[in-house]
């Protein structure tokens, strides 16, 4: 569905990415692990339109989108669900979604409810400035937020970013539903067993490279990946 | 109470008149920083300029048309200078992006000096508005009584606007977070347009009342209302609509009073001469504004030092 060739980013001064090609398979779970600064935000910002690649190209099915600007990559059906989750913190919970629909004309009520229903804290906060929400109650919010676009493809960036482990838990399980009613997943994650276990396909980024690729089960089982990512 | 009232009350009006005009202005620059933490130094001649497309079409066409094309007009002044010397800036230091403000606005000063000459461009007469009415038994312009009014129907259909629609939830969005508000699809620069395009058009707006009471326009008759609007604007809190009407309602009537002092204290101290305190109504704007970044920077309703992420 997408396809990554020969993706180098010059980001702050550095090469971020240097040369990266990768697939991201319809319907399916895919992550991008690696530590800090190993290019995985760098690569998730310049698919959706942030950061111009300074080399190669982003294919979603047919249709070449390196370099489109941001609003044209969300109406293309990819969204971003940002690293630290960057809610509007002055809009309230229901505005937050409806701004995650900004593009779109059409009526929200089917999405809206769809989201309810996948997360109903939001529901019975909807009249509440997203800023009072707790920080897993935000992550929801974001990832809702992005759902609203209708996406084809949606990228996380550290979903389980300074949460609580039974809220990450309950992210993933999340995610994973989600992707079972149909949206394709481009994951990054730091927090790489519970990344690896909920993905189809996994790669390893270290210092602006692709190192490792395989499945999620393989790269578990990985003496490498488990002495580097593990612990 | 009588004598007070009758002596204080013209002197309130105005103030309020004045209060009123100025937080048109204030509205303009108080927008643009919220969105792109801006002072926007161009916006007081945005508003002198506007007087000019007044004074220069008045006399070829009659007000009707007139008015709402310097609005129009000076909307499009607003967009454009925008579009020319500010977003090649977007990515530039804040400093940057100051100092083509300034630039723009010596440019419009200097401008506006070689089309008038430096001459005083009589401003035309509105009718009605410039006619004189009695309120309580003090004598004012119609003008005086219809800018409050005016500016608050103005700035509620703003408020509104922001919290009730789709755009104005984008520009709420947008002044918090540039980058995350992209990735709704919401392309930033038609926001930051339609922030100029409001601020200008209540200037232009504010241009029509507040020379209604002057003789006429000159170059720089920019450059004060536009600072007394900033002050209003950074002592409501720089970035807040509300504190900005609030600021400059306070400023106009309290810099009214003092214009009003030597008469105001005569009329209830026998014997007191005159010390000719009107000079110093300028002044007391400026000292507000002095001990406003001294004792509470983020002004009245200002959001607490965070800057952008």
């Amino acid at each position: 569905m997408l396809r990554i060739d020969g993706l180098r980013v010059n980001y702050g001064g550095i090469e971020a990415v240097k040369n990266i090609s990768f697939q991201v398979p319809e319907r399916q779970i895919v992550t991008l692990i690696g530590a800090n600064g190993a290019g995985k935000s760098t690569t998730l910002r310049t698919i959706a339109g942030l950061v111009r690649p300074a080399e190669g190209r982003i294919h979603l099915q047919a249709e070449d989108i390196t370099g489109m600007s941001p609003d044209k990559i969300v109406s293309k059906g990819i969204t971003l669900v940002p690293e630290g989750r960057r809610v509007f913190p002055d809009l309230t919970v229901l505005e937050n979604l409806r701004i995650g629909a900004y593009l779109r004309k059409d009526s929200l009520e089917d999405d809206l409810n769809w989201v309810y229903s996948l997360f109903p804290r939001l529901k019975e906060r909807s009249w509440q400035s997203a800023g009072t929400l707790s920080g897993g109650e935000q992550q929801m919010l974001a990832v809702g937020r992005a759902l609203m676009s209708r996406p084809k493809l949606m990228m996380m960036d550290e979903p389980s970013l300074g949460l609580a482990p039974l809220v990450v838990k309950d992210i993933f399980a999340i995610i994973k539903r989600i992707n079972q009613q149909g949206v394709t997943i481009l994951l990054i994650e730091q927090n790489a067993n519970m990344a690896l276990h909920i993905a189809d396909t996994a790669y390893v980024l270290e210092t602006g490279r692709l190192t490792l690729s395989g499945t999620g089960k393989e790269l578990l089982s990985n003496e490498a990946v488990k002495k580097a990512y593990l612990g | 109470m009588a004598k007070f009232f009758s002596v204080l009350l013209p002197y309130i009006l105005s103030g309020i008149s004045v209060g009123g005009q100025y937080a048109l202005i204030a509205i303009g620059y108080t927008m643009v920083y919220g969105i792109l933490r801006l002072i926007n130094f161009a916006h007081g001649d945005v508003f002198m300029v506007a007087g000019l497309f007044m004074v220069y079409m008045a006399g070829s066409m009659p007000l009707y048309i007139a008015a709402p094309l310097v609005i129009v007009l000076t909307v499009a002044l607003g967009f454009c200078i925008e579009k020319v010397a500010y977003k090649p800036l977007r990515t530039a230091p804040r400093m940057s992006v100051m100092i083509s403000a300034i630039g723009v606005s010596y440019l419009l000063q200097n401008l506006a000096l070689y089309i008038t000459g430096g001459l005083n461009k009589t401003y035309p007469d509105i009718p009605w508005i410039s006619d004189n009415v009695q309120v309580f038994g003090a004598t004012t312009k119609w003008v005086t009584i219809i800018t409050p009014f005016l500016t608050i129907a103005l700035v509620i259909a703003l408020v509104l606007l922001i919290n009730h629609t789709k755009v104005g939830m984008a520009m709420r969005a947008v002044a918090k977070d540039f980058e995350t508000s992209q990735l709704m699809g919401i392309k930033i620069n038609n926001v930051i347009s339609m922030t100029f395009v409001i601020g200008s058009a209540l200037a232009a707006v504010g241009s029509m009342l507040y020379f209604s009471n002057y003789p006429g326009v000159v170059p720089t008759s920019g450059a004060m209302p536009g600072l007394k609007a900033f002050v209003a604007a950074v002592f409501g809190g720089i970035g807040s609509i509300p504190g900005a009407v609030i600021g400059a309602f306070v400023i106009g009537i309290c810099e009214s009073l003092i214009k009003g002092l030597d008469t105001i204290i005569s009329a209830f101290v026998p014997g007191y001469a005159a010390l000719e305190l009107a000079t110093f109504s300028d002044a007391f704007t400026f000292a507000l504004l002095i001990i406003i970044l001294v004792f509470k920077p983020t002004g009245l309703f200002g959001e607490k030092a965070t800057d952008k992420v």
